[in-house]
């Protein structure tokens, strides 16, 4: 068995496939769906924080942080936050924000062709995408602590407040604001990506292990042939 | 005692008290869901003891439930007060009658930076000349702009009676965005008043004058002295008036007082009234008899009909001749193209008022206890006949008073001026009875009130001397009823004496229910000026920003001044123009540049952004020794120009407090002396 049968697996027998044809539609159709949420993700914000305080009544101030930028109220919470020493928003993430998109069009193009690798080295190529949720949350949470932690120390209200880590997800305080993070729905759809990843990766395996160890063993056989010859 | 009285009220009564309570808490509160009061015994022994310790009965807590706007909650109406000789407007909310604020027009106002560094660029455009700067004015009737006969919301128009000047105030940010002064009158009073769809405002003059401001002997006064109304063409795009294509029409020397546009059955008509049919101009010195006399000796005076819509075919056709670079339609082109007419009314009337649907013009006899209605109908009838049977001396032809009078209705004593509802009634003052008369209108409004048509249907007394009212929408064509404010001229013991000058008292009178049930709510006093006319509009029609809708706003012209700093803009440099400018940007809490140092003489330009797009994140910015005060709102550009002439330190700092550290928000303006300046060289 050569190597490149061994990194790409076996071709399905035509006959085989007719005859158990869902089982081989299976796993290519929920990598699809999860390619599917992946590029709609694209135009979803991924995470949501919103500030409650008594001077802003009638809306709160809200960041909507998407794949490749930060929408919302950047402006006047940046003008809150100099008061405190936080560097600008802007700073954040500037090469996760960067390559973003580029970032998912990759994601999509390795579960693109991980649907043509019938090995268990499809499961490599889907990591990424299972991991993505998460590297983005840790990540967030990265960004957080390391902008709440590092205030300047000539700020006017630097005394006054002490350093903090927003917290990701869920409630916090900070100074008379009350934070409230939650995910959006990119983020929602990047989870569903990676579910759809685990799910299809299963799939994967009832489908091809058994075509995988028959190839195996045809090659034990013919390599035991070629011996015995 | 009333609390006694009070306290004896049973149980009963109390519980309808909590049932009207709770349907006029859902009226103020816009609430669509039943919102069902109900106390209990410890809430209401609490109430009845409110009650006793404060002395109120159970119509004043009526009053109370009516008026009483919780925080938070909004007012169904906005009221716009005149400011007489304030020179303002003032806001007001309906039914809470709390004051908003103020609308800076024809006097400087420094908390809106109005006339200190900025606003001195509208200011000036009123002014007679270089060398007459007027920095007041005598507000009267604002005039709100119109859609077909309906409040629009959008604008309002304002006039000056002392110096016969108009101003256009934008409905986005309440301000005053242009004030023309009347290049041939300086007299007028009944300004302005729109016609249906804003096509002009009507600025109708007072006190006559020779035509162009000029001088005339006084015994000349009929031969040179005149009246005069002015139509102002609005640009609604522009936002401004265009005077290029406003005319005044020449009126005889009668003291035309207040004006009023017809609208659907009379549109195209303009209605005015005159009180001085005499031409007197009195002598008092001379022995003879005071102009209050003499102006009053004819049984009549004389209702102006201008047809305003032959009057603009005429400018257009070359008709008017230019005074002082301003287009006027003079007398014999009047009465030669049949624009202008004239009808009997009782001496000295005041008032003149157009029902909703334009059938009727009211007149008020103040000196008679009758109203006067006339027939829209029957007046154009008239002029079409051609039957016209006398002129005045100046040979405008006079419509026969009984072919044009539909009714007279006697209301009382000193009848005023007339307001309108949905129920087919009228409102008028009587400024010596000290109240206002419901009475019934007769025609297709017959039919939406119970009682006879043009009767008197009953009385609300007013502390004291009322002048003008004003009901919910009730000059437009159609009037929304529920709340009448009656604007009281003396408060006498209504209020704490604050000295010897007292507050006006504006009193709100509920007049949602039909009969003789009209009742006072609630007294607002005005000190702060004197209101006139004052026009209230449904709240959810007005649309004003929350912010500027862009940083770097100019609100002179609302739109991005290409001129604002923004950040990184900011600078202090000499430009071609040989100024020094500078460029800064404002937000909470500093200014940048925060020192500044000009040379002794420099003309420096100051431009200003403010930053902030946070809802009343507004800034002020004012330089001491310099008579300079801005008030930068969210996302305003503001430019001024001073003259560093007094070498020395100068802070400067935000005059409106805007953060927890808005007294650091400073910084210095140096002028260095010549003498430092030459030295250095």
């Amino acid at each position: 068995m050569s190597i490149l049968n061994r990194l790409i697996g076996p071709r399905v027998p035509v006959p085989e496939l007719q005859s158990h044809w869902t089982r081989y539609a299976l796993p290519t159709l929920s990598i699809s769906l999860a390619r599917i949420c992946l590029l709609v993700s694209l135009f979803l914000p991924y995470w949501h924080i919103k500030l409650k305080a008594p001077q802003y009544p009638r809306k709160d101030l809200q960041l909507n942080a998407y794949i490749n930028r930060v929408e919302g109220d950047m402006r006047e919470i940046n003008g809150l936050n100099h008061y405190i020493g936080m560097r600008p928003l802007d700073e954040a993430a500037k090469f996760e924000k960067a390559i973003g998109v580029w970032g998912i069009i990759a994601l999509v193009l390795l579960m693109e062709s991980a649907m043509f690798i019938h090995s268990r080295w499809a499961a490599l190529l889907l990591i990424p995408v299972i991991l993505l949720p998460v590297f983005f949350i840790g990540d967030l949470y990265y960004w957080l602590q390391l902008f709440g932690q590092n205030l300047d120390p000539h700020a006017p209200l630097s005394s006054s407040i002490k350093p903090f880590t927003p917290p990701p997800l869920g409630e916090g305080v900070i100074g008379q604001f009350k934070t409230i993070a939650w995910q959006g729905y990119g983020l929602w759809l990047a989870w569903a990506a990676a579910g759809l990843c685990v799910i299809s990766l299963l799939l994967h395996r009832r489908a091809y292990k058994p075509l995988f160890d028959q190839m195996k063993r045809d090659d034990a056989k013919s390599q035991g042939a070629s011996c015995a010859a | 005692m009333r609390w006694n009285n009070f306290i004896r009220c049973t149980r009963s009564t109390i519980t309808k008290f909590v049932i009207a309570a709770a349907a006029s808490a859902t009226l103020c509160s816009f609430a669509s869901a039943q919102n069902k009061v109900e106390l209990s015994g410890g809430q209401l022994s609490e109430l009845q003891k409110v009650a006793a310790d404060r002395g109120l009965n159970v119509d004043d807590l009526l009053a109370a439930a009516k008026t009483y706007t919780p925080s938070g909650k909004l007012d169904e109406y906005i009221t716009f007060a005149s400011g007489g000789h304030s020179g303002q407007i003032f806001v007001i909310g309906v039914p809470s009658m709390r004051q908003l604020r103020t609308i800076a027009v024809f006097t400087p106002e420094p908390w809106q930076g109005y006339g200190y560094g900025v606003g001195e660029e509208v200011l000036k455009e009123g002014d007679l000349d270089e060398n007459h700067k007027l920095r007041w004015g005598d507000t009267h009737h604002p005039a709100l702009s119109e859609t077909n006969g309906e409040y629009d919301g959008q604008f309002l128009f304002i006039g000056d009676k002392a110096n016969a000047r108009i101003a256009v105030i934008d409905l986005r940010d309440f301000e005053t965005k242009q004030i023309l002064k009347n290049p041939v009158t300086l007299s007028d009073h009944g300004c302005g008043f729109v016609t249906p769809n804003s096509e002009y405002v009507i600025e109708g003059g007072q006190y006559a004058n020779p035509i162009g401001m000029g001088y005339a002997p006084i015994e000349d006064y009929k031969k040179s002295y005149r009246g005069m109304c002015t139509l102002w063409k609005f640009d609604r795009a522009k936002g401004r008036i265009d005077k290029s294509k406003s005319f005044a029409i020449e009126l005889p020397p009668y003291h035309q007082d207040l004006f009023d546009a017809g609208k659907v059955a009379s549109d195209g008509l303009i209605f005015g009234n005159s009180f001085n049919a005499e031409a007197a101009y009195g002598a008092i010195e001379k022995g003879q008899p005071p102009l209050e006399a003499a102006a009053s000796q004819k049984d009549m005076d004389y209702m102006h009909v201008i047809d305003w819509k032959k009057a603009e075919k005429l400018v257009a056709d070359g008709k008017a001749e230019t005074i002082n670079g301003f287009q006027v339609l003079r007398l014999p082109t009047l009465i030669k193209e049949g624009v202008l007419y004239f009808i009997p009314e009782p001496k000295s009337p005041h008032g003149v008022d157009v029902t909703p649907d334009g059938e009727y013009v009211i007149v008020s006899g103040k000196l008679d206890p009758h109203v006067t209605v006339y027939s829209t109908a029957k007046i154009k009838a008239a002029i079409a006949s051609g039957n016209v049977k006398s002129h005045d001396e100046y040979g405008v032809p006079i419509l026969d008073f009984d072919a044009t009078k539909e009714v007279q209705v006697e209301l009382g004593l000193g009848p005023l001026h007339t307001q309108f509802d949905d129920k087919g009634y009228a409102y008028t003052s009587l400024f010596l009875d000290s109240a206002v008369c419901r009475w019934t209108l007769g025609g297709r409004y017959a039919s939406l009130h119970p009682e006879k048509p043009w009767t008197v249907v009953g009385k609300v007394p007013m502390q004291y001397n009322i002048g003008h009212l004003v009901c919910a929408e009730g000059d437009t064509t159609t009037p929304d009823g529920k709340f009448m404010i009656g604007m009281n001229k003396w408060s006498v013991d209504r209020f704490f004496p604050t000295g010897p000058l007292l507050p006006q008292n504006f009193q709100l009178v509920d007049i949602s229910k039909t009969g003789d049930t009209m009742k006072a709510l609630y007294d607002l006093p005005i000190g702060n000026g004197e209101p006139h006319y004052a026009q209230m509009i449904k709240a959810d029609k007005l649309k004003p920003f929350e912010v500027y809708p862009e940083v770097g706003y100019n609100p002179h012209t609302m739109s991005v001044d290409p001129k604002a700093p923004m950040p990184g803009d900011e600078k202090v440099v000499k430009e071609a123009d040989g100024k020094v400018h500078v460029y800064m940007t404002v937000v909470r809490s500093h200014f940048s540049p925060e020192n500044i140092e000009v040379n002794e003489g420099d003309a420096v330009v100051f431009h200003l952004t403010n930053m902030e797009q946070a809802p009343d994140a507004t800034h002020g910015f004012c330089i001491a020794g310099f008579n300079i005060n801005l008030s930068l709102e969210p996302g305003e550009y503001a430019s001024f120009e001073m003259k560093a002439d007094r070498a020395g330190t100068y802070p400067f700092y935000c005059t409106e407090f805007c953060s927890a550290l808005h007294l650091e928000m400073m910084g210095y303006f140096q002028i260095k002396p010549k003498a430092a300046t030459a030295q250095a060289k």
